[in-house]
């Protein structure tokens, strides 16, 4: 039957009226095409994530060709840029572990103890005050944290007041405590966020059965906030070993397998940092260097998000 | 009734447990212990954060005048300036801005309205978004010099492709609050909608993004105030140059203030250091300035939408 | 509730994105526009325009930056940039086309010059100034005054594990030794590794290295028992920082100045420093101009640098290989 514009004489040609106007199958296309545009910006970002790999796996691979993954994951020198080159990642390995390792210390108590204070104890008007002064604190540019490990924590600080042995010019210890403070805001949010998702009825049934505060906080609140906090814990750990910047100011750029924290050290991430702004010619050994120690630095991050995403809604799933 | 048969000396009434607890001298003590290590915690956060503000006002103070913004960068410290550092971020910054906002809040609407719930393709676009959103900034870095400057694009170390990078950088903060700022669009108001025969593009369009606004504005400024402060990638896209003039477009040498300072604190001479510290406020100043138009436009729009 | 109500409800929503809207692109040009308009009032305008792109060797930065500075601030139309991506690395982009003038604290190898000519680059070199590589050990240091070729050696060769001054030499204090120094990708590297070790290249591994000479500087200043090296303006600008050591390259102790590099009394470690450009981009006005105004300048450039400047002769050879340059 072909729809008519004529004023229905019959119920079959009211329901004629009731199909498409040009002008409705012009808007449902306009729908289309947006809906299209609109996915495909979606997909964008997995265009990202898939640029990533391949741009860290082809020049990875064929930097494996080139040196023996065994003697990139067990040798303990790296110099790639020296003649005879010298591929073991392992002091790079470590150095971003001692940093890392210095940095979750001082984040993970520090930044629970501050959640908990946030979360428990503090009145909501120090609550009001007390967060943004902590959103400044996670707004700081890394460079910034990076001129003051170096001229302020490093000569005033650590120097003055590490006991054990002599802290040079550049340090572990130096960079890895501010890297701390920077994720610090990072951990006291995310672990408050832990917190405030136990139910109330937990709180009011440890204080009715005459439970002090601390020990509501310590027997109650982090039992059934333990996986919010160790994904938050897992996520420090992730951007404590991605940080660029601080390192590459206050820690140095001699890879040293070592484990003192007053000597510098060199991070996976700030010798990318290193490598690129000396600049190596492309498509010789030393350029591709950057791309397998990112890629294993993509890795290590990646699988960390992994693990703490998994944490996550296994925690979701407890309350709900 | 004591039903316990215990040989401790624990007593077996409410009232004398009661009793009991509140006499504990040890108990208190832990009490009095664990509260002030958390007002401690609290309290070196905030001596940090006083300590590096302090410290770099009063090492930079001797430089903060009109000549740091005025004049360019200079190998005699007197004269350094900090000009085409500041420029270069604005363009930077402002066009990864541009770039952004509309690519992360079109995937926002996308994954918020049109998407098909659980379906494997979606959940990893979500899981991928996610993960971007943790990746170091450096790998981003070295994803701009593979792809932007070198190869495929051949952009080299220009304006263009540090805004680029930066662009892919923020893209998944935008896309994530954007999501929440949708999210937090009263159903009613897209039901309503429909219900009056809108389609769903002209509900998206009209109802749900003037909603949103305030919570896509907000999540916009902060990634623009995170690109901003970066300087990671840039290090690797050759941003780290002795640049005296202002970009002249999107294939002009430029630098960045992070990186500025980066190369005025790694400089040896101490007169450098004063600058780097100057700087360092300029750059405070111009993040604080954003932040607070983000708080801004958020409380002026949720007045309004009352 | 009705029809009334919704479309007040869209007049304000829509109202809203338009007044949000408005307010971000007007931000957004009036910032763009300010930028564009942004300060090209610096110094006094000659008409040249164009970029001039320069990378290179860290040690020569410091020369060419000056050089850059000053010139633009009477040629405001041409902008230069400086890059420090280490002599190597200059290269490497030089022959790539990406930059105009490549900076060398060593002369190009035939390894570069043929991957430029495969790139149908050929190169020209000038002389831009004399360096006397530095060695340098922090202010207390009072037992390293004068350090043989073979001393070096002894602490800078490949597998050297000396951690201590006095394996250096017995009469050294017992002090631990910590070695700062030029990171692989630096002409100053390859320079000091030839001339201490012999060949190119060939160092320990287990130092600090770095591009910039800078953070060799504050290494060096930081650490009783350290040593480091790198260019002689570095040593003269730090001057209270860091102390320089006089080198025995087989006539006696010789301290690094500008009559015993000049002269070639200070060996081995005197060398020239290189720019290098092609013909291309020679041709071009502006950086003809560069040039030019460099040579003409060098005098008062490389002492402000605190450079060695060129001998007469170098002068002259540089100023007929540019004159010889036809411009397009």
């Amino acid at each position: 039957m072909t729809p008519s514009n004529d004023a229905p004489a019959s119920f079959d040609a009211a329901l004629s009226d009731l199909r498409p106007s040009a002008s409705l199958k012009r808007r449902r296309n306009v729908e289309r095409v947006i809906k299209a545009v609109l996915g495909a910006m979606a997909t964008l970002s997995v265009g990202v994530t898939i640029a990533i790999a391949f741009a860290l796996v082809r020049p990875a691979v064929e930097f494996f060709g080139e040196v023996s993954p065994k003697e990139f994951l067990t040798g303990t020198t790296w110099a790639p840029l020296f003649k005879p080159a010298q591929f073991g990642v392992l002091p790079l390995v470590t150095g971003t572990f001692l940093v890392m390792a210095i940095a979750v210390v001082v984040a993970v108590p520090c930044g629970l103890a501050a959640a908990f204070f946030l979360s428990e104890y503090a009145s909501p008007r120090l609550r009001a005050v007390l967060k943004p002064v902590l959103e400044i604190l996670a707004g700081i540019p890394t460079v910034v944290f990076g001129f003051f490990a170096l001229y302020f924590v490093n000569p005033e600080i650590t120097q003055r007041f590490w006991p054990f042995g002599d802290v040079g010019t550049f340090s572990a210890l130096s960079a890895g405590l501010v890297v701390g403070i920077m994720i610090l805001p990072m951990m006291v949010s995310l672990a408050e966020d832990a917190m405030s998702a136990v139910p109330d009825s937990l709180r009011e049934g440890a204080l009715a059965l005459a439970a002090t505060k601390r020990e509501m906080c310590t027997k109650v609140i982090f039992p059934a906030a333990l996986s919010g906090i160790v994904a938050a814990t897992v996520l420090a750990f992730s951007r404590a070993i991605g940080e660029t910047t601080i390192v590459l100011l206050a820690a140095g750029s001699n890879p040293q397998l070592t484990g003192n924290p007053g000597q510098g050290v060199q991070t996976m991430a700030s010798f990318i940092g290193f490598a690129g702004i000396g600049d190596q010619p492309t498509g010789s050994t030393g350029y591709k260097t950057i791309f397998a120690v990112g890629a294993l630095l993509f890795v290590l991050t990646f699988v960390l998000n992994i693990v703490s995403a998994r944490i996550v809604r296994r925690f979701r799933q407890e309350y709900e | 009734m004591s039903a316990t048969t215990s040989t401790d000396a624990v007593s077996h009434t409410p009232g004398e447990a009661l009793a009991t607890a509140r006499t504990s001298g040890r108990r208190r003590l832990f009490d009095t212990a664990f509260r002030s290590l958390l007002i401690a915690s609290v309290g070196l956060a905030l001596l940090t954060l006083f300590a590096l503000l302090i410290d770099t006002f009063l090492t930079g103070q001797p430089r903060l005048n009109t000549d740091l913004v005025n004049n360019m960068p200079s190998s005699r410290p007197a004269r350094a300036g900090i000009q085409s550092a500041i420029f270069g971020s604005l363009w930077c910054v402002g066009l990864s801005g541009l770039v952004s906002l509309p690519i992360g809040v079109g995937t926002a609407i996308y994954l918020e309205e049109y998407a098909p719930r659980g379906k494997w393709y979606v959940r990893l676009i979500e899981l991928n978004i996610q993960n971007l959103a943790g990746v170091p900034s450096i790998v981003f870095g070295i994803l701009g010099l593979a792809f932007i400057a070198r190869s495929p694009l051949k952009w080299g170390f220009t304006v263009g492709s540090g805004a680029m990078v930066l662009t892919i950088l923020v893209l998944p903060i935008v896309i994530i609050s954007s999501r929440e700022a949708l999210r937090a669009v009263p159903p009613s108001l897209r039901d309503g909608s429909l219900a009056l025969g809108a389609t769903q593009w002209q509900t998206i369009w009209h109802q749900m993004l003037p909603s949103a606004v305030p919570g896509i504005a907000t999540g916009s400024i902060l990634a623009v105030s995170r690109a901003l402060g970066e300087s990671a990638p840039l290090l690797l896209l050759g941003a780290l140059t002795f640049v005296t003039f202002n970009p002249t477009g999107l294939d002009s040498g430029y630098t960045v203030l992070p990186l500025l300072i980066f190369k005025y604190a790694s400089d040896a001479k101490a007169e450098f250091h004063t600058v780097a510290a100057a700087a360092i406020i300029v750059l405070l100043v111009m993040l604080l300035i954003l932040n607070t138009t983000a708080i801004i436009v958020r409380n002026r729009f949720q007045r309004r939408a009352r | 509730m009705g029809i009334a109500s919704s479309d007040v409800l869209l007049r304000v929503n829509t109202m809203k994105t338009r007044l949000v809207g408005r307010t971000l692109a007007l931000a957004i040009t009036g910032s763009l526009i300010f930028a564009a308009c942004g300060s090209d009032d610096s110094g006094g305008s000659s008409g040249l325009a164009g970029n001039i792109r320069i990378d290179g060797s860290s040690t020569v930065t410091p020369l060419m930056a000056l050089a850059a500075e000053d010139f633009q601030a009477e040629n405001s139309g041409v902008k230069v940039t400086v890059g420090t991506s280490g002599t190597g690395g200059g290269f490497e982009k030089f022959c790539n086309g990406e930059t105009d003038v490549s900076m060398a604290s060593r002369a190009i190898k035939d390894s570069e010059k043929e991957a430029c000519a495969a790139k149908g680059i050929e190169t020209l070199e000038f002389v831009v100034a004399n360096d006397g590589l530095s060695v340098v050990v922090h202010p207390d240091n009072d037992w390293a005054k004068c350090l043989t070729v073979a001393h070096l050696n002894k602490m800078w060769a490949p597998g050297s594990t000396l951690s201590n001054w006095n394996q250096v030499d017995p009469s050294f204090p017992d002090q631990k030794l910590t070695l700062f120094g030029a990171g692989s990708d630096s002409g100053t590297f390859d320079y000091f590794t030839d001339a201490i070790n012999g060949e190119e290249g060939a160092t320990r591994t287990d130092y600090n290295p770095s591009e910039d000479d800078n953070i060799t500087v504050s290494g060096v200043n930081g650490d009783k028992g350290a040593l480091g090296y790198f260019g002689l303006s570095y040593l003269l600008e730090n001057s209270t920082k860091v102390k320089g050591v006089e080198v025995d390259g087989g006539d006696g102790c010789v301290a690094p100045s500008t009559e015993t590099v000049q002269s070639g009394a200070y060996k081995p470690l005197s060398r020239p420093l290189f720019i290098y450009t092609k013909a291309e981009a020679a041709a071009r006005d502006e950086v003809k101009a560069f040039f030019e105004y460099y040579f003409e300048n060098q005098d008062a450039l490389t002492s402000e640098a605190l450079f060695v400047p060129l001998t007469a002769e170098q002068l002259e050879t540089a100023t007929e290989e540019l004159d010889a340059i036809e411009s397009a």
